[in-house]
């Protein structure tokens, strides 16, 4: 058995969120009743002439610089001719052999290029397959054509399913913290096509690849391309050569179909779009997009491994997802005595309460988890406690320090309190005192397993062990 | 003198000054439209709109060639595949003629898509030309040229994208102007090739040309290329030619295929033009003999992707396959675009196909930009650049369907200004056995002031009369 490296490129699609569509004035929709945004130009009526948005052009710069690409000065649009009824002029006015924004790296990956074209309309197929083969009508809904799009193209530099999804979140954090798009995968604005190869590890030179299409959420795209490398690997374990082609996952059986695709079919017959002048992107232009540039997700990490000495993968949690960052610098705020506690109890505690929610619209204000991880560091409600307090906080809000006092869930104090209770624990259990007494410190479990049941794990275990060495005079 | 006999800048004179009714105007157009038996029109309106008059176009009334959209009325671009489509909109250069006082009377036949040097490409049928109706008026604005030289029409718009403009005007003996590429907006003007183009005024003289011309420049919001003319269009006055320098291509004398009747009545221009005080020398255009080449590459290319949106789905001819897209799309095209459209479809397909692209549309590029580079040496030396318009009268319809490259040739001394995107006008300057010839001014980008007023000057001195076309 060979063992095989797989080699993976990634190619997205955003939805840009511009208020008109790329190349006429229509407002962009979601939901709203078919055809009910759409002019002469988008429905490509005989005569009418694209003039491009130039907010579409400002939000692929932003993107561009975002993902330290070069911005071409001077760049142009293309014409991509197929026959399709979703592209009611027989072409996509498309970037081609000269985009917008070339090179570039987000995180550990290379960008290829990022360039700028038109969506087409929308299909629906009725009758029994839900294809275009076979059924009984198609009928077109032209709201969606003509929405502005930003084509991402990575460099083939991911190397595991794991990565293409964590990549994928990174990607749309940075694009939701520009404010160019919504980047809803079930909505459509953020689409990813994976071309994915195998090959012998420590061979250099790439394998056939597949283009794996139309995955449309995160965990779909590790599931999809996990899926092509097994079956590539089958295939190549069973001496049979790989074949380039489309597939189409599907997630409900985790099957790969080949796509016969218009892709295969055509010669897109490129050329210069005669109806659009060049475009120019001036120095001002840049400037201002320049200054418009928000704290990315890959630097906020950074700023939180260098300032706040969070662990890379702590830092890149609350960075990559960029409401838990703005969650947690908001406690922050509040208490930025023990930043890596802080950060512990968001990405750990909170969330696995929460989920994929928002904490920002949870019951928990910054303030309160703040609060609740100040108490815990005064020693006035132990780790288990402090659990429970969150529990409250989580189902009904309020303040931390208030949930201790009324649920009686305050730390059993140190001093004589505990000492008394520690003493009782010692009294009932003398050969675990006697074990303690030879050196086998592993006695001590019990002992402290009373103590916490006595005070309904109120106690700190730490202090208990404290005592208990106390009394019995071990060093 | 009647209306009839009144240019249209003249007749417009009139209106304005309470001395002629635009109503009367209106009615006696509207009538010999009606009853027109040329075959220049493809709808004639019933009832005279409501613009306003005191426009500078004065309600003088205007014809405008079928592939103008115009909201609500028939717009085919002389196309079967268009049966029935009126559109939502109006052209923007339809929109500004109107704004300035000139009704639409009519929409005029034209070879398919524009693709044609005869009329004879039109689903609707031939135009005819009224020297003698057994010949072709030119082509594409064959209707546009065949309307105005029979007083159909008092003036009238077409387009302009190898010489549509000025050899049907040549063949129909009046003057027809293709302004600088980007001097009026193409938004609503059904495209044949996008970077060539450009409307453009079919009128009795050079003043009714300058003024209709003065009323559609300007750059629009909707087209992106557009540009508009760096001031405002003049009224052409001059007399004589003194200062100015002409250029006479070494190619008109070398070209086999221009007939003598053209020739002479070319040369007696030229000395017409000494005689005005101009200053005559050959010049040299040494990529023009491969214009008409790159031409029919370009063209076609940019053809092929434009008239890729008639397939049947949204609007006009629709031919149902059997259940299935492909044969849905490849019956609605087969029956409705004519040979011609097809012949170019498939050549512009070809030519951008992978593999052939850099050796024929590439190529054809290439020279394109070597042709701009021949005009621009020549502005050094000229202010214009004259030749023969076309190097035939019109000819027998029929006589040269059969025989597309002979059709071609036609556009041999028009095609290297529309690469070059410069400014050109045709005015008539003689007959020969009878029928119209035409000469050709070309100048520098936005030239158009200085090109009107210079052929404002021949045309006077030519005193060219084409009364016998309206009789
Ligand atoms: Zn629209």
């Amino acid at each position: 058995m060979t063992d095989y490296e797989p080699v993976i490129g990634l190619e997205i699609h955003v939805q840009l969120s511009t208020r008109t569509k790329m190349f006429c004035g229509c407002e962009l929709s979601f939901g709203d009743p078919p055809n009910t945004h759409t002019c002469p130009v988008c429905l490509g009526l005989p005569g009418t002439l694209p003039v491009l948005n130039a907010r579409a052009i400002d939000f692929g710069i932003l993107l561009g610089l975002a993902l330290e690409c070069e911005i071409a000065p001077r760049s142009l649009f293309h014409r991509k001719n197929y026959f399709y009824p979703d592209l009611p002029k027989g072409y996509q006015i498309s970037q081609y052999d000269v985009p917008l924004c070339r090179g570039g790296r987000l995180g550990e990956v290379r960008i290829h290029r990022v360039h700028l074209e038109e969506d087409a309309a929308k299909l629906v197929h009725l009758g029994e397959s839900g294809r275009i083969h076979g059924s009984a009508h198609s009928i077109v809904d032209f709201n969606r054509g003509g929405t502005p799009l930003v084509e991402i193209v990575s460099e083939p530099d991911v190397r595991s399913p794991e990565q293409a999804r964590e990549w994928l979140q990174l990607l749309r954090t940075t694009v939701r913290q520009l404010g160019i798009s919504d980047v809803n995968m079930e909505e459509g604005s953020l689409r990813c096509d994976a071309n994915v190869s195998i090959r012998p590890v420590g061979r250099s030179e790439l394998g056939v690849k597949t283009e794996l299409k139309n995955m449309n959420s995160f965990r779909f795209i590790e599931r999809g391309i996990t899926a092509e490398i097994a079956r590539q690997t089958a295939l190549l374990d069973a001496g049979e050569p790989v074949v380039q082609e489309t597939l189409h996952f599907d997630p409900q059986s985790g099957s790969l179909t080949p796509l016969r695709s218009k892709e295969e079919a055509h010669d897109y017959r490129y050329f210069p779009e005669p109806d659009l002048v060049p475009l120019v992107v001036t120095e001002e232009m840049l400037a201002e997009a320049r200054a418009q540039l928000p704290e990315l997700p890959a630097a906020r990490a950074e700023r939180y491994a260098r300032e706040l000495g969070l662990a890379d993968d702590r830092a890149r949690l609350l960075a990559f997802r960029s409401e838990l960052g703005s969650y947690f610098e908001a406690a922050l705020a509040h208490d930025g005595e023990d930043p890596q506690t802080l950060a512990n109890w968001v990405v750990g505690e909170l969330v696995s309460r929460i989920g994929d929610a928002d904490p920002a619209q949870s019951r928990v204000a910054p303030e309160a988890l703040a609060g609740l991880v100040g108490l815990l560091r005064a020693g006035r409600v132990t780790q288990g406690g402090a659990r429970q307090v969150l529990d409250r906080l989580v189902a009904d809000g309020g303040d931390p320090a208030a949930i201790v006092d009324a649920e009686d869930l305050g730390a059993v104090g140190g001093g004589d309190e505990l000492g008394a209770i520690v003493d009782r624990a010692l009294e009932a259990q003398p050969e675990e005192v006697e074990q303690l007494r030879q050196g086998n410190m592993r006695a001590i479990g019990p002992i402290v397993g009373f103590v916490m049941r006595e005070t309904k794990g109120r106690a700190d275990g730490k202090e208990v062990t404290r005592i208990v060495r106390e009394r019995l005079g071990l060093s | 003198m009647t209306p009839l006999d009144l240019s249209a800048a003249a007749a417009a004179e009139r209106v304005r000054a309470g001395d002629l009714d635009a109503g009367e105007l209106w009615e006696l157009y509207r009538g010999r439209a009606a009853a027109d038996d040329l075959g220049a029109f493809v709808w004639v309106a019933e009832e005279r709109p409501g613009n306003p008059t005191d426009g500078p176009l004065g309600g003088v009334p205007v014809a405008v060639k079928d592939l103008f959209c115009t909201a609500g009325v028939p717009s085919q671009a002389g196309s079967k595949i268009l049966e029935g489509y009126r559109p939502p909109y109006t052209a923007t250069a339809v929109e500004r003629l109107t704004g300035a006082g000139a009704p639409l009377l009519a929409k005029t036949n034209q070879d398919e898509f524009a693709m044609g040097s005869s009329n004879e490409n039109s689903a609707f049928g031939p135009v005819r030309n009224p020297w003698d109706r057994e010949r072709v008026p030119g082509g594409s604005s064959g209707g546009s040229a065949a309307a105005v030289a029979a007083g159909l029409a008092p003036w009238a718009i077409g387009t302009d994208t190898g010489g549509s403009i000025r050899q049907p005007a040549s063949l129909c003996g009046i003057v027809g102007l293709k302004p600088t590429y980007g001097a009026i907006s193409r938004y609503g003007m059904i495209a044949f090739a996008s970077s060539l183009d450009q409307a453009g005024p079919l009128t009795r003289d050079v003043a009714d040309a300058a003024l209709l011309l003065s009323a559609m420049v300007g750059k629009d919001p909707c087209d992106s290329t557009s540009l508009g003319l760096p001031e405002p269009v003049t009224e052409p006055t001059a007399t004589d030619l003194r200062g100015v320098r002409l250029g006479v291509p070494e190619e008109v004398f070398e070209t086999e295929g221009v007939e003598s009747g053209v020739l002479a009545a070319f040369e007696a221009t030229v000395e017409l033009a000494r005689q005005l005080g101009a200053t005559v020398e050959r010049c040299h255009l040494p990529h023009a003999p491969h214009a008409l080449s790159a031409y029919y590459l370009i063209a076609p290319a940019e053809a092929s992707s434009n008239l890729a949106r008639y397939d049947g789905v949204r609007y006009g001819l629709r031919v149902n396959g059997d259940a299935d897209l492909l044969t849905m799309y490849l019956r609605t095209r087969g029956a409705g675009f004519g040979p011609e459209v097809k012949r170019r479809i498939m050549l512009g397909t070809y030519a951008l196909s992978s593999g052939y692209y850099d050796a024929y549309y590439g190529t054809a590029q290439k020279v394109r930009t070597l042709i701009s580079d021949d005009f621009r040496a020549a502005w050094e030396r000229f202010d214009f650049v004259v030749t023969p318009t076309s190097p035939t009268v019109a000819f027998p319809l029929g006589a040269k369907t059969a025989d597309p490259l002979a059709m071609y040739l036609n556009d041999y001394f028009t095609v290297p200004m529309s690469l070059a995107g410069i400014p050109a006008i045709s005015i008539p300057n003689g007959l020969s056995e009878r029928l119209p010839t035409g000469f050709q001014l070309a100048g520098p980008a936005f030239s158009e002031n200085r090109l009107l007023d210079a052929a404002h000057a021949l045309e006077r001195a030519i005193g060219f009369d084409g009364s016998a076309a309206r009789a």
